[in-house]
């Protein structure tokens, strides 16, 4: 069966290395934080400015001065620091931020990545996104495979205009785990239940299938 | 250098139609909300606001886009306002969409006297045609170039007389680089406290980025996304 947004978000989570300082975009990789796995220690980064991001604050507790980079309030953790714009893209045009996560509307095979204009329609800005995915080792895509329509966001080529050129190493969607490798996207592990075939046919990038692809490990 | 307004008036005094204004803020926190009030009474028209986003539809710097006093908008970050993808799809509104990093380093550039910096950020997309490209270490890099404003509007938790700031948790934001980068800089706080009440080890922002503070009259800081757990 194809993983629901949480199964996306716990599959990711399985990537975090203790130590890292972490940057997760608005939307399912928001949910990453929700998995990290047992006996490893990560720190959440938001680029509006807050290190040590902590859960969401019980009803009655929220506070207007306190929110993420979706606008949600939140919490601190102890040892959390707050600092200004600049700095905070500091942090992340300076590489001092180990991953980024973040979600898209196209992935190529290349790396590109499309996800913050839809011409003549959507226009919600890029926000932070050009500056994460300009200068991060480490960036993985959380999407579902197909959009609503049922068409396939893993492309040769994007069709939408770009956030970064050639910056993606790894994509989760709900149907399969892959990396972008010498131009092309390779085939780590599928969903649970879901054939090889599936994800083949779902996807119109070029596509390279070992022999034997195994079956995420999702609890 | 005491640099006290009686009020919200008298510090937005100067403001005319179709001035640079920048306004702090990230979504609606740490906006200066009784400057933008004060903004809709003044009707002034033909502004270009530099700033992160563009507020919500009735709130924020949503309330001057809604008199049409908003000729061009500077942002990274639009998506939470109708009234505004409206005006932008339609043409009546010019938008110019920024990367947040770089729309940050901007500001802060153009405060510290750089007149234009190389960035990563944007290479190979819209942000980047017609500018300037260089590679360093093997990278391509975009020339963006600094930006200022005939007034920068921050919003602090804490000033005293000199101008002197303070900000409260991720209210920060954009608010200590427009500080920088406005010729005229109008600090609306919290709570306004005499010289010598903070500690200097803790200001944020150095009063000398300021020339006008006043204590604003009310906040309502309004919640964009009221995100919250329950007990267990």
């Amino acid at each position: 069966m194809a993983l629901d947004k949480n199964g996306i978000a716990k599959r990711i989570a399985q990537e975090l290395r203790d130590g890292w300082y972490v940057n997760l975009g608005i939307g399912i990789p928001t949910l990453v934080a929700n998995y990290i796995p047992e006996g490893i220690e990560v720190e959440f980064q938001s680029e509006n400015g807050i290190l040590g991001m902590g859960p969401f604050p019980y009803d009655g507790e929220e506070d207007a001065d306190l929110i993420n980079a979706g606008k949600q309030t939140i919490t601190v953790k102890k040892g959390a620091v707050f600092f200004d714009s600049a700095t905070s893209f500091a942090m992340i045009r300076g590489q001092h931020v180990q991953l980024t996560v973040l979600g898209a509307m196209e992935v190529s095979q290349t790396g590109d990545i499309a996800s913050w204009k839809i011409p003549g329609k959507m226009v919600k800005g890029m926000g932070g996104a050009m500056d994460l995915v300009a200068s991060a080792e480490n960036i993985i895509v959380a999407m579902m495979h197909t959009n609503k329509a049922g068409e396939s966001k893993i492309l040769k080529e994007c069709t939408l205009p770009l956030t970064g050129v050639g910056c993606v190493k790894k994509i989760v969607t709900d149907l399969a785990f892959m990396e972008i490798r010498d131009g092309k996207f390779f085939l780590v592990e599928r969903a649970p239940g879901v054939s090889v075939e599936e994800i083949i046919a779902k996807t119109d990038g070029d596509l390279v299938v070992p022999d034997f692809v195994p079956e995420m490990k999702i609890d | 250098m005491n640099k006290v307004v009686k009020n919200v008036e008298e510090a937005l005094k100067g403001i005319e139609d179709n001035m640079t204004l920048m306004v702090g803020g990230f979504g609606l926190c740490g906006i200066p909300e009784n400057s933008i009030a004060h903004l809709v009474k003044m009707e002034t028209k033909g502004l270009t606001c530099i700033s992160n986003n563009a507020g919500v539809d009735d709130f924020g710097l949503g309330l001057l886009l809604q008199k049409k006093q908003i000729k061009k908008m500077i942002a990274s970050y639009v998506g939470e306002n109708a009234e505004f993808e409206r005006q932008m799809l339609s043409g009546e509104l010019e938008v110019d969409l920024i990367p947040q990093g770089s729309l940050a380093e901007r500001c802060r550039a153009g405060g510290a006297g750089i007149p234009a910096f190389y960035t990563p950020t944007g290479y190979g997309t819209e942000v980047a045609e017609g500018k300037e490209v260089r590679v360093y270490n093997g990278k391509p890099h975009i020339l963006e170039e600094a930006l200022t404003a005939d007034f920068a509007i921050v919003k602090a938790w804490k000033g005293d007389t000199e101008g002197n700031l303070i900000y409260k948790e991720t209210a920060r934001n954009f608010n200590p680089m427009m500080a920088m980068a406005g010729k005229i800089t109008v600090a609306e706080v919290e709570e306004l406290v005499p010289a010598g009440e903070l500690d200097p080890n803790y200001i944020h922002t150095p009063g000398i980025f300021v020339q006008r503070i006043f204590q604003g009259e009310k906040f309502e800081k309004r919640i964009e996304q009221r995100t919250t757990r329950k007990r267990d």
